[in-house]
């Protein structure tokens, strides 16, 4: 029976040792994807006893998340708290127990309990740890100027919508704000008090990050890009002439100029290029638009970050691309035949954008085609005041041509000079600007856009860039959206003046 | 070195970790684990004195092994609940009394057993059906396998085990000749205990059990016969009856189907509250919170005292912690490193037990230290190979560890065969 004996030994051992392979595996192959797991309670609550890096804002110098440390069956635990409030909720995001983690408290976990894999952050914590230290995580600085962010969430007031400014020569983002907002304090036991909230539009939703998820028909602002479009493929210029009749045929249909307040479409016979969208003529860019095909449109907007989610540090969830969107879905047109280029060409159509996007796109226009990696994070400093990491500008590509950026930039100057943006004026600043204006089917309900940019003067690189977007809107970009986009900037450029 | 002496020093080492661990413990949690080393080092030291005086010429590994599975095993029940810390101290107590009974017992001749052969095989079956009896049976997690005797409650199961593999010892060695020529008659016996495996699936819903007491007469059965054909048909009609038993049973399916898939990315119907539910959140909850303790553990371990088991409010993450899923509670305060050494040395126990098997001199006793080591290897692979998502997890106990009376009771009486079987087949001629 001996020889039997040693076999069934061997597989005895086998079996053993499979234990030991696998429990090898779950420790160390598959040990860091299960910690990215939402629903991985386990080590969710081990990170609250991580004393976990703090996140502030630059300008002015204020922290936006912070700890409280209780001492809970012997252990002490570190619980968030925010001091800004609604301020900075849906980037910032929260991290609870019960409700988990969004925001760039959810993207920058890592980095926020110590556990990213750099050699010398990792070597330390691992130390703390024998030492029975609490383990500090990394604290998180922030680009974010919260003068604009306050002025932003201000003017939202009630309304649904959203405002992201931007640094057009860096990238960096001064101010994301999403309306209606909340206290991300309430998250975790007073949660009934968030869905509770408000606003005007149904759902509320305010944890929804609006500046970077939410999707928008753009209207008239995306006549941006067309106009773009147009000068690149150099079959246009901006002193192109049309003739306006009021509408413009697409498909046998008439589609009518904007009606003004007056009543009736405004017709405006010849017009050029450049005065189509001074005025924001869409009969001139529905004949452009069917004139270039959707698909070479839309290949110019691809040039400017549509149909790609903006790089940016929240997570991906909660970004969306811009671009057509069939049934829920982002679509791409197989033929030119198969979207209405005219209506599009002045934003209508399925096209929608995320005010990011938008605020990209101004930027762009204004930084002479140069499209920059927008960024949140400043650096990412160690608790004792060691750098692991500071973001550069990033360039992510020339967008359009230097040319072709410098005639779209002169006219969007126009608009706020005498066109429908009048109300973005800032004095002493050279302001370029386009509004929109969308219809959402239902007569006098409207998403109102404003996109701009603003310089010390032409010759020079602007020092901001915004887009502005407000929901369910009685009046027009240029009267509702225009005045949040030029109190935004005036409080980036007073806070550069005097910092 | 005699065996005796190499086995007093090596307690000595045992009992070093065990205060160790201990110790941790009292500074980290409760004070009362200090008591309980001090009971712990007495204990085995008694342990000690009758080995020495029954059966001085057993292996003298087998004992200090076991005293460092149960220390690993107080200490992690202790950590998580003081109480039941002192619960399980009792039991160890329990248990080593019995291990000693049945040394002194039997220090003569433990071969008189195989006359009872049949009166095991009888109690082995009664003893898997008791907890179907209603009325003092108890279906706890979907499983009947507990049962109520006074204020006790008891795993039949356990000591089915034992009983099993003494029956199965002394009807093999028996029927081995007869069995090896393979005439279709002799096959009855094979049948009727697949019958029985397939019947307490059905009757008690404990797939553990079944797949370990069949897997056993399996090895058993090989062993005695030396013909694999039997092995292969035995698990070729295990595979059948589970195949049919999967598509008859919902509670085999969802095991199953929790194994296979823990996660879904998409809600599903959950059974537990009716609604649709992720089945993480779900039916496979169990499972996926032990594989986050054990993935959290890491490499080294978050140390004793510091692992996380309970939420910020002292609810517990984990349930069954204790019993079912303790190696993950071990994983987790122990690291990839303490893991590791925990099977070490459930292999070290494997393969003093085989020697003792090989050393052995007649059929009975080759087969029963054979029986009774591979039946120790095999819970273990069900267990910590249900909680690594290795097989369907099913609810057994790890030995000498988790937390349970009868398993602790039911390992004793196993190391003590093992000893018995090894002082006579190392007795000097």
């Amino acid at each position: 029976m001996n020889r039997q004996i040693i076999r069934l030994t061997y597989v005895a051992l086998t079996l053993v040792g499979v234990l030991v392979a696998m429990t090898t595996y779950w420790q160390t192959w598959a040990a860091a994807g299960l910690a990215d797991r939402q629903d991985n309670a386990v080590k969710r609550v081990a990170d609250f006893s991580i004393d976990r890096g703090l996140i502030v804002a630059r300008y002015p110098f204020r922290r936006l998340a912070r700890n409280v440390h209780h001492v809970v069956g012997g252990k002490t635990l570190y619980f968030r708290r925010y001091p800004q409030g609604p301020l900075t909720a849906q980037v910032v995001g929260y991290s609870t127990v019960g409700k988990s983690r969004t925001g760039l408290e959810r993207s920058l976990n890592d980095y926020l309990t110590a556990s990213n894999a750099n050699l010398s952050t990792l070597v330390n914590k691992a130390l703390d740890e024998l030492r029975g230290k609490t383990v500090q995580g990394n604290n998180v600085v922030l680009n974010l100027n919260l003068d604009a962010q306050k002025t932003a969430l201000e003017q939202l007031g009630s309304n649904c919508g959203a405002v992201v400014a931007l640094d057009p020569r860096t990238g960096k983002v001064l101010a994301m704000a999403s309306s209606p907002s909340y206290d991300p304090n309430l998250v975790e036991n007073h949660y009934q008090a968030i869905s509770r909230i408000k606003a005007r539009c149904t759902p509320a939703s305010p944890l929804l990050n609006r500046a970077t998820a939410g999707l928008f028909t753009p209207g008239s602002a995306f006549k941006v890009i067309t106009a773009s479009a147009a000068l690149e493929s150099k079959k246009f210029t901006p002193g192109s002439i049309f003739y306006d009749p009021g509408y413009c045929v697409v498909y046998g249909k008439q589609v009518h100029n904007f009606a003004a307040e007056s009543g009736g479409p405004e017709v405006f016979g010849r017009i050029t290029l450049a005065d189509g969208l001074v005025h924001s003529v869409n009969s001139v860019y529905c004949k452009i638009g069917l004139a270039l095909g959707a698909k070479r449109i839309l290949d110019t907007a691809k040039r400017f970050g549509f149909y790609e989610i903006p790089p940016l540090e929240t997570p991906t969830d909660e970004r969306r691309a811009s671009g057509l969107y069939d049934k829920g879905r982002l679509y791409y047109p197989r033929r030119d035949s198969d979207v209405d280029a005219g209506r599009m060409a002045f934003g209508q159509e399925r096209m929608l954008v995320t005010p990011l996007q938008m605020a990209m796109v101004a930027a762009a226009i204004g930084n002479e085609g140069r499209l920059m990696e927008p960024q949140l994070v400043d650096r990412i400093v160690t608790p004792k005041g060691h750098t692991i990491l500071r973001r550069r500008p990033k360039l992510i590509r020339q967008a359009v041509r230097k040319s072709t950026a410098r005639e779209v930039a002169d006219m969007m100057r126009r608009v706020v000079q005498e066109g429908t943006g009048t109300a973005a004026q800032i004095p002493g600043y050279s302001v370029g600007g386009k509004t929109g204006t969308a219809e959402t089917g239902v007569p006098g309900v409207n998403t109102t856009w404003f996109i701009a940019f603003a310089a010390k003067d032409e010759s020079r690189p602007p020092e901001v860039a915004v887009a502005v977007v407000l929901q369910n809107q009685n009046g027009v970009g240029g009267t509702t959206a225009a005045p949040i986009a030029r109190a935004v900037m005036q409080a980036i450029l007073s806070s550069r003046k005097n910092p | 070195m005699t065996p005796r002496n190499r086995e007093l020093a090596a307690l000595f080492v045992a009992a070093g970790v065990a205060g160790a661990a201990l110790s941790t413990v009292t500074i980290e949690v409760s004070h009362r684990a200090a008591g309980y080393g001090a009971v712990f080092a007495a204990l085995y030291l008694c342990a000690h004195v009758v080995v020495r005086r029954t059966v001085p010429y057993a292996d003298g590994g087998l004992l200090p092994l076991a005293a460092l599975m149960t220390a690993i095993g107080l200490t992690t029940i202790t950590r998580l609940d003081p109480q039941d810390g002192g619960r399980q101290a009792l039991w160890v107590v329990i248990g080593v009394a019995v291990f000693a009974a049945t040394l002194i017992l039997l220090r003569d001749d433990y071969r008189v057993l195989e006359s009872y052969r049949y009166l095991f095989g009888v109690a082995a079956v009664v003893l898997l059906l008791l907890p179907s009896l209603p009325a003092i049976g108890e279906r706890i997690n979907g499983a009947r396998l507990w049962v109520h005797v006074g204020p006790l409650q008891v795993q039949p199961g356990e000591l089915a085990k034992i009983f099993l593999i003494l029956f199965l010892a002394g009807y093999l060695r028996e029927k081995r000749e007869v069995l090896a020529q393979g005439r279709l008659k002799d096959f009855g016996p094979l049948l009727a205990i697949w019958g029985a495996a397939m019947l307490v699936i059905v009757q008690t819903n404990d797939l553990g059990s079944a797949l370990l007491n069949f897997g056993i007469f399996l090895a058993m059965l090989y062993v005695a016969t030396g013909r694999a054909l039997y092995v292969a048909a035995g698990a070729g009609l295990f595979a059948a009856g589970s195949a049919f038993l999967y598509e008859a049973l919902a509670h085999v399916q969802e095991r199953v189907t929790i194994w296979l898939h823990p996660w879904t990315d998409e809600r599903v119907y959950c059974a537990l509250n009716g609604k649709l539910e992720y089945r993480q959140d779900c039916a496979s909850y169990q499972l996926v919170k032990s594989l986050y303790s054990i993935a959290n553990g890491g490499f080294g371990g978050t140390g004793i005292g510091r692992g996380t088991f309970t939420s910020t409010d002292g609810t517990q993450l984990i349930p069954y912690l204790r019993t079912d899923f303790i190696y993950s509670a071990i994983a987790q305060e122990l690291g990839l490193i303490g893991a590791a050494a925990l099977l070490l040395l459930y292999m070290v126990f494997v393969v003093r037990g085989m020697r003792i098997a090989l050393r052995a001199e007649d059929g009975f006793s080759k087969l029963l230290a054979a029986g009774l080591t591979f039946g120790f290897a095999l819970q273990t692979f069900i267990i910590v190979g249900g909680v690594l998502r290795v097989v369907p997890l099913t609810g057994i106990t790890l030995p000498f560890v988790s937390y349970g009376g009868t398993s602790i009771v039911a390992n004793f009486l196993l190391l003590a065969g093992l000893l018995l079987v090894s002082n006579r087949a190392n007795y000097p001629k």
